[in-house]
C-alpha cells in the first residue's frame, strides 16, 4: 500500500515543481497547473505500471484511500472559508462573486456542443 | 476537565476527522430521509461546512471560519491546501487518459474564455457601482476570477488595500456560489460527462468551488474538472495584471 502512496506523492511533487518552474519562467508568483500536471503524471504512471503488471491491488489501495478522503477534505475546506467576511464586505463583492459565475455557467452548454462537434464532425448538431 | 480540553486541542486533526465524519453521516441520513436522495449527501455536508464556517466567523470574528474555534483548529490542516491538492491528485486514479485527451482543446478554450468573461463582467459591475480608475476596476475584475488572482493583480498594479480586500471577498463568494449552485444547475447545463466537466473546470476556475461543486454533483467528474481548473489561477495571474489591465487602461484612459 505504501508504494502506491509513494507513487502518488512523487507525482504530486513533480507536478507541483513543474507548475512552480512554469510560474518562474513566465515571471509570475503563482503555481501554474501544478495539480493538473501531477494528475496527468499519475494517470500515465499507473497506465505504464499496469502494462508491465507491476501495479498491484495493494498499491492501488494506497491511492484509492487518499482519493476517498477527498470529500471529507472538501467538507473541512468549506468549514474554514471566510464566509462571514465575504458576505459582509459589501454589494460590489457579492455581485462580482455571483454574476460572472452565472455567465460562465450559462455558456457551458454552448462550449460543450462545440467540443462534441469537433470530436464527431459528422454529427449534425 | 482541563486536561481533556488540552488533549482535544493537541489532537486537533483527529477531532477534525471525527467531526467531518459525523457531518457526512448526518448529511447522508438527511439526504435519504428528507430529500429521497435527490440532494446528494456530500452537497448537504459541504453546505453545512459553509454554514459552520459562518458560525465560526461570527463567534470569533476571525478569518478562518470554524478553525478559529480552538477545539476545531484541526480543520485548518484537514481542509488546508496541501491535503486538498493531494487528494485531488489522487482522484486522477479514476480518470482515463483518453477522456482527458478528448476534452483537451475545448478545455483550453474554456480557460481563456473563463478568465476573459469573469474579468470583463467584474470590471463592468465595478464600473456600474461607481469605480472609475483602471487599477480598482482591474483588481475587482481579477477578483471575479479567483480569490488568488484578485490580490496578486491588485498588488502587481498598485491598487488600494480596500479594493484588494474587496477582490478577495468577491473570489471567496464566487467559490461559495459555485459550490452551492452547481448540483442544482448541473442537469440543465449538461454537466454529466468528462468533457463537460473539463469545460466547466476551465470556465469557472476557482479550484475550491469546482472541487466542491463537482463533489456535490458527481464525484466521478471531479478529476476532469480539477485538471483544467488548476491552470486557471496561474493563467489569471498571468493575464489580468498584464494584457487585460493594459487593454482596460487604454479604454479608461
Amino acid at each position: 500500500m505504501i508504494y502506491g502512496v509513494v507513487i502518488l506523492a512523487v507525482c504530486f511533487l513533480a507536478g507541483r515543481m513543474l507548475g512552480e518552474s512554469l510560474g518562474i519562467l513566465l515571471g509570475i508568483d503563482a503555481n501554474i497547473g501544478g495539480v493538473g500536471f501531477a494528475m496527468v503524471l499519475l494517470v500515465l504512471a499507473v497506465q505504464g505500471l499496469e502494462k508491465k503488471k507491476w501495479f498491484t491491488m495493494e498499491m492501488e489501495g494506497g491511492v484509492i484511500f487518499w482519493s476517498n478522503l477527498y470529500i471529507p477534505v472538501i467538507v473541512a475546506m468549506s468549514a474554514i472559508q471566510n464566509v462571514k467576511g465575504a458576505f459582509s464586505s459589501g454589494l460590489v463583492a457579492v455581485l462580482a462573486g455571483i454574476i460572472p459565475s452565472a455567465v460562465c455557467l450559462l455558456i457551458l452548454p454552448w462550449l460543450s456542443r462545440l467540443g462534441r462537434k469537433q470530436s464527431n464532425p459528422d454529427e449534425s448538431r | 476537565m482541563e486536561f481533556v480540553t488540552n488533549l482535544l486541542i493537541r489532537d486537533g486533526l483527529v477531532i477534525a476527522l471525527i467531526a467531518t465524519g459525523l457531518i457526512l453521516l448526518i448529511s447522508s441520513w438527511a439526504s435519504s430521509t428528507f430529500t429521497g436522495g435527490k440532494i446528494p449527501g456530500p452537497a448537504i455536508a459541504i453546505f453545512s461546512g459553509l454554514l459552520l464556517a459562518y458560525i465560526g466567523g461570527t463567534a470569533t470574528n476571525g478569518n478562518d471560519g470554524l478553525a478559529d474555534i480552538s477545539l476545531f483548529s484541526g480543520f485548518a490542516i484537514l481542509g488546508g491546501s496541501m491535503l486538498r491538492d493531494f487528494t485531488i491528485v489522487a482522484t486522477a486514479i479514476g480518470a482515463r487518459f483518453s477522456e482527458i485527451k478528448k476534452g483537451g482543446w475545448t478545455g483550453i478554450l474554456a480557460l481563456f474564455l473563463g478568465i476573459v468573461i469573469a474579468f470583463t463582467s467584474g470590471v463592468l459591475l465595478a464600473a456600474i457601482m461607481g469605480y472609475r480608475d483602471a487599477r480598482s476596476l482591474a483588481t475587482i475584475g481579477a477578483g471575479a476570477c479567483t480569490f488568488i488572482v484578485g490580490p496578486v493583480t491588485g498588488s502587481a498594479i498598485g491598487a488600494s488595500s480596500e479594493v484588494i480586500a474587496l477582490s478577495i471577498a468577491a473570489g471567496v463568494l464566487k467559490s461559495i456560489v459555485v459550490t452551492i449552485a452547481t448540483p442544482f444547475v448541473a442537469k440543465s447545463i449538461g454537466l454529466n460527462n468528462p468533457q463537460a466537466a473539463m469545460i466547466y473546470g476551465g470556465l469557472i476556475g476557482t479550484t475550491s468551488g469546482v472541487a466542491a461543486g463537482l463533489a456535490a454533483t458527481d464525484p466521478k467528474l471531479v478529476p476532469y474538472g480539477a485538471i483544467t481548473a488548476t491552470f486557471y489561477t496561474g493563467l489569471g495571474c498571468l493575464l489580468c495584471p498584464s494584457l487585460l489591465f493594459l487593454i482596460l487602461q487604454g479604454l479608461v484612459g
